[in-house]
């Protein structure tokens, strides 16, 4: 069934522009993840910023409230985990939250209907991908910024000596330095990898699996496609939550000691 | 996997968000809600304390309540007791008064007695002697009797 895997590789084909002209090297960008976050950023910073703008004490309209929602949970999240004080974290975290809830939405777009717009302005094989949190560069790039601000953190609270001390004596003490460093390495490779792999993983599957459903027969996908789609209404709520809340945790546990 | 310059490029708009959000968008929005937060501590605070303030209240005026009632019946029982006072003097007065009206009036009625039985007296010997004349003038010489005259008149007394 020739068809059906083409299909496949063409929804899971990313819109791919070389910027220096050699094909398959780093300097080319998806244009289709770069876009969609872009837009999907901005659409969040208006919503906040318009709403942050007119925010009244008093008598506050239900998209306001809607707004406090979010971040009065952003806020307790922060509270809750991060005890030292800083003025980065719970903005990054309600960015993070929203950002990515923004992209795994997309994932309950109809997986034909950009092909379907590409279609009808006459460039059926045009490649766009919707999702971008189902790319890896997406989710890479925040948790490698997050690695970033846990080095930082950690360099802020025990100052740089403190940190590479802490990198070679803990948890087994000075006497076995280099296994605390590798270990150390491992820990903190780790959860730029976990954070994007999971995030990515969750949204690529889901991704797939709309792609599956809509090989079926159409009056059969609903059978198929409407649970999973009630159910992905709660992943991808749960994985921007929990991007969210590993961030304050590791960020959290840079600012304290071993 | 394929690991390019979109990494770049998200990390950018990703550094961006943060910098706006943490600008423009977290601070107002979470110091609208300690606002918020604030002013409902404050409203609560201050109606505890206008609870308290009335409770304060209620207990000063039941005091006030009580000093009056105690002030009042004072008031009343003075009142009385000077309301008796007054009553007894003046009966006691009345009492002097209707004495000395009544030692008054007797001693008056003894003067007019005294003055009517010295009246009667004088009138009663006059009118003896008038009798006595007529009836001596026929026989008696009164210069002759005048010794038993007097006698008379003296036993009149």
């Amino acid at each position: 069934m020739a068809s059906a895997t083409e299909y496949i590789i063409h929804h899971l084909t990313f819109n791919n522009v070389s910027l220096n002209g050699k094909s398959g090297s780093f300097w080319s960008l998806h244009i289709d993840t770069f876009t969609v976050s872009l837009v999907l950023g901005f659409f969040f910073l208006f919503i906040f910023g318009f709403v942050a703008r007119r925010a009244k004490v008093e008598n506050p309209g239900k998209f306001q409230l809607f707004v406090e929602l979010i971040v009065d949970m952003v806020d307790g999240q922060v509270k809750d985990i991060f005890h030292g004080k800083s003025k980065l974290i719970a903005p990054l975290s309600l960015t993070i939250f929203c950002w990515v809830f923004l992209f795994n939405l997309m994932d309950l777009l109809p997986v034909d209907l950009i092909s379907f717009i590409n279609d009808k302005a006459g460039h059926p094989e045009a490649h766009w991908r919707m999702v971008p949190s189902a790319d890896v560069n997406a989710t890479f790039a925040m948790s490698l910024s997050v690695m970033i601000l846990i080095i930082c953190y950690s360099i802020g609270a025990k100052g740089f000596g403190g940190w590479l001390k802490e990198l070679f004596s803990a948890p087994f003490g000075p006497k076995l330095g280099p296994i605390n460093f590798i270990f150390q390495l491992i820990e903190l490779i780790a959860k730029p990898i976990s954070l994007a792999l999971r995030l990515f993983g969750n949204m690529y599957a889901g991704e797939l699996i709309f792609i599956l459903i809509a090989l079926l027969p159409w009056g059969a996908q609903w059978i198929l496609g409407g649970p999973w789609a009630i159910f992905h209404i709660l992943i991808i709520t749960l994985q921007a939550f929990v991007f969210m809340v590993l961030t304050i945790v590791y960020l959290s546990l840079a600012v304290e000691d071993h | 996997m394929d690991i390019n310059a979109t990494l770049l490029g998200q990390a950018i708009t990703f550094a961006v968000l943060v910098w706006f959000t943490m600008k423009f968008v977290w601070p107002p929005l979470n110091g609208m809600l300690e606002e918020r937060a604030k002013r409902i501590a404050d409203g609560l605070a201050a109606a505890e304390k206008g609870k308290q303030e009335l409770l304060d209240a209620e207990s000063r005026v039941a005091d006030e309540l009580k000093k009056v009632q105690q002030r009042a019946g004072e008031i009343i029982a003075n009142s009385e007791k000077r309301a008796n006072q007054i009553i007894e003097t003046a009966k006691e007065s009345a009492h002097i008064e209707a004495d000395k009206i009544i030692a008054d009036a007797k001693a008056q009625i003894d003067h007019e007695f005294a003055r009517m039985k010295e009246d009667l007296r004088l009138q009663v010997s006059d009118l003896v002697i008038k009798g006595a004349e007529q009836i001596l003038r026929a026989e008696i010489n009164k210069s002759k009797h005048e010794q038993i005259l007097a006698q008379v008149r003296a036993e009149l007394q």
